[in-house]
């Protein structure tokens, strides 16, 4: 019952990596692009040994992702890349791909895998699904409610990562559609970059407050949210139903707006923890973050107070 | 194609003799046309677990009389069961998949592994396919599900015919791909632009399109950057345009300029069915459980001639102009080949404003004809009249045109037009027809 549930950040470089664990990240993820999905940056392996030295040292654990939607030209290289991670001593790999179970199996057994399906992480018999084939976390959806993810919780025969601030992504193509649009343009790109660093976002006709970032990597055209989940007010409720991973999504923001939130929802959990009966949220725990948030990039409840038809 | 071997299959071999033609129906009388106009095999939706939440639909009365009607012609029914559950969704699901394989289905389409599984332990006569919905792209993926006991798996519609080959080389399992129609642009189940923009999930059936909706492309030119490192502000800071006073963000368009939009054309690989056959694909799957009676059965008849043609005679196989011509007298969008050959560029999606409409109508159905009088008994779809230029085709190779001439009700009385729905009308046709040909006309 006293267990704390984790505090998961992702970093975007060494130095984030140290920062974030400064501020109180209890788990880092960090992957390689080669097969990772929206990471928030590159790691070399020689990167993510730094990241475990100096996370393990700490006592704090560091994920790998390998979310991408993987085609045949992946398979090469991923048992390779899975053995090293097993031998670095990674705590844990996130998968999407079914391929990436039968790497581990082959390479790296006894590997702790989470599940991220992304938006189709939608309901707890599929996640305990996942859980006979090998995983032990589920990374739910963040299309879910308070009530879906409060009442799967309790059902789930694994650990249950839930999103609680930062963006989300919410269309994902293969097809290079900033660069297509350009070539359409006639003005085809200016050899500048279209990738995360460029800034570039989208505004739909009817929705002119509302800015959609939108880049290209080699997994094609991401499409992001134009608000920012932040449930700190009301972490408590997902303390309380047992969540035991609380995930900050720190793509595409700075380090230092990163720690801020890694601070705030640091000070919640430790609070919680101290004294869940005289647990109460405190507005001032924000001020840092609402001081660095993006102005045009509102903070919302995400989905969670939503109710969606279909 | 050059780069493409052909298959070697080894041991025992799911490919089917011939490739499968799937069609979508939307409803009992979409499937009928899809079936007698040349299906080997349609899907369809139930009233729950499906993707397309605004069709009609089938009860399980209709699914049990759409397998009889089916089963004449040697064809089967799947159901496309293809949501990603919610917790809610999960209590029913046993019961359901009970009816589907009381009333005759032959094979689910599944995209979530909890209806793969309880499918496979509450069912086991009934064939699970794994849906497209799961972004299957590679062959560690494919030989997964094979081994959970699936023997088909829809690919990704990201999946190129050199990877396709690559898979059946590994796997030897029945692959299906998409050759036809309306296509996600995302990866499908990997959007989620209706739930943000209108709270429909579009992963339970709820999609309004978002992707084919128009927009501005910026970008962020505020003095402190897009909010990302120092460096990359820095950086930043180096183009002149970005310090322009009061400039926070700059438009990446022209005013004569189309807005951006990640709308696809539709996909099309009539023209490519050598290619198709010979790598091994063993169903060919046409999208479209929304679209009308006379796109179902002119997109099949098309192919399913294109198909016999090939494997009749696949040394002299030429592809003939007509099916083409019959493909586009249905079409709603521009056409393209998706990922099959190469990763869809600007010339593969639609930045003008579309033309909604398909060039021609559905006019009327042929119930009788009386070859002595050359007469024929047509069930009016559409509004027709005398003059009026029509065309008549079906799938045993009815296909000529002719000017409507005078029309006559059963009873024998003149009629100026056939104006009213299903009303039945008599005319005389210059060549024989036979039942459930059907007559299109041009809109006007």
């Amino acid at each position: 019952m006293n267990n704390k549930p984790e505090l998961l950040a992702t970093a975007a470089s060494l130095e984030e990596a140290g920062v974030l664990l400064d501020a109180g990240a209890d788990a880092l993820l960090i992957g390689d692009d080669r097969f990772g999905m929206r990471l928030a940056g590159h790691f070399s392996l020689e990167d993510t040994a730094a990241v475990l030295k100096m996370a393990h040292a700490r006592g704090c654990k560091v994920y790998a992702g390998l979310g991408g939607i993987m085609s045949n030209d992946q398979l090469e290289g991923l048992p390779g890349y899975v053995k090293a991670l097993g031998e670095l001593g990674i705590d844990g790999i996130e998968f999407g791909d079914p391929a990436v179970l039968a790497a581990v199996k082959q390479q790296a057994p006894g590997l702790k895998l989470h599940w991220n399906a992304e938006m189709t992480s939608t309901n707890y018999a599929t996640a305990n699904y996942w859980g006979r084939k090998g995983a032990s976390r589920v990374v739910l959806a963040r299309e879910l409610n308070m009530e879906e993810i409060t009442e799967m919780v309790p059902l789930l025969e694994m650990e249950a990562q839930v999103q609680v601030h930062g963006m989300t992504n919410i269309y994902h193509s293969k097809r290079k559609l900033v660069a297509s649009y350009m070539s359409h343009q006639g003005r085809p790109s200016d050899g500048g970059s279209l990738g995360k660093e460029r800034g570039l976002f989208l505004i739909e006709a009817e929705r002119q407050d509302e800015k959609f970032p939108i880049y290209e990597d080699e997994n094609g055209t991401h499409i992001m949210s134009s608000d920012d989940i932040c449930i700190l007010e009301d972490l408590h409720i997902l303390m309380e139903a047992g969540v035991q991973s609380f995930k900050i999504e720190g793509l595409l923001k700075p380090a230092v707006y990163n720690a801020a939130v890694v601070r705030a929802y640091r000070t919640a959990i430790d609070a919680f923890a101290a004294d869940r009966e005289q647990y109460a949220f405190d507005e001032s725990w924000l001020e840092e973050v609402r001081a660095l948030q993006d102005p045009e990039r509102e903070l919302s409840f995400g989905f969670f107070y939503k109710e969606q038809v279909y | 194609m050059s780069t493409i071997t052909k298959p070697q299959f080894k041991g025992k071999r799911y490919r089917l003799d011939k490739p499968e033609l799937l069609a979508p129906a939307g409803n009992l009388e979409k499937l009928k046309f899809a079936v007698h106009y040349g299906a080997d095999a349609v899907y369809i939706g139930g009233q729950k677990y499906g993707l397309r939440s605004g069709a009609d639909n089938f009860s399980f009365e209709e699914m049990r009389e759409g397998v009889e009607f089916a089963k004449k012609y040697g064809a089967k029914v799947f159901v496309a069961t293809n949501i990603y559950a919610h917790n809610e969704d999960i209590a029913g699901i046993e019961e359901y998949l009970r009816n589907l394989y009381e009333v005759g289905i032959s094979a689910i389409i599944v995209a979530d592994p909890v209806i793969v599984d309880t499918a496979l332990r509450v069912v086991p006569g009934l064939e699970v396919h794994l849906s497209t919905q799961q972004s299957t792209l590679n062959w560690q993926a494919v030989s997964f599900w094979k081994e959970e006991g699936l023997p088909r798996v829809v690919l990704g519609r990201e999946t190129s015919l050199e990877e396709i080959a690559e898979i059946k080389k590994h796997v030897d399992i029945e692959i299906e791909s998409f050759i036809h129609g309306a296509m996600c642009s995302s990866y499908s189940g990997r959007c989620t632009l209706s739930n943000h923009f209108t709270d429909r999930d579009s992963n339970r059936g709820g999609c309004c399109q978002s992707c084919r909706w128009k927009y501005d492309l910026f970008e962020d030119a505020r003095p402190e950057g897009p909010w990302v490192s120092e460096e990359e502000q820095a950086e930043a800071a180096k183009s002149p345009e970005r310090l322009l006073p009061g400039v926070t963000q700059l438009p990446l368009y022209q005013p004569e300029d189309n807005p951006f939009t990640m709308g696809s054309k539709d996909l099309c690989m009539l023209e490519s069915i050598p290619d198709l056959i010979e790598v091994g694909i063993d169903s060919f799957k046409i999208e479209g459980r929304m679209k009308s009676i006379h796109y179902v059965a002119t997109v099949v008849n098309a192919y399913r001639q294109a198909i016999d043609s090939y494997m009749a005679d696949p040394e002299g196989y030429v592809l003939k102009p007509e099916w083409l011509d019959e493909l586009n007298k249905a079409a709603n969008r521009p056409l393209n080949t998706g990922f099959f050959y190469d990763t869809p560029d600007h010339e593969d999606h639609i930045y003008e404003p579309e033309e909604k409409a398909a060039p021609y109508d559905f006019a009327g159905l042929v119930l009788e004809y009386d070859a002595e009088t050359g007469m024929a008994l047509i069930q009016q779809r559409n509004h027709f009249k005398p003059g009026q230029e029509v065309e008549f085709f079906g799938p045993n190779n009815t296909f000529f045109k002719q000017a409507v001439g005078e029309l006559w009700d059963e009873e024998g009385n003149p009629l100026d037009a056939a104006r009213h729905p299903l009303q039945r009308v008599r005319l005389k046709v210059d060549q024989p027809v036979a039942y459930f040909d059907m007559m299109r006309k041009r809109k006007s």
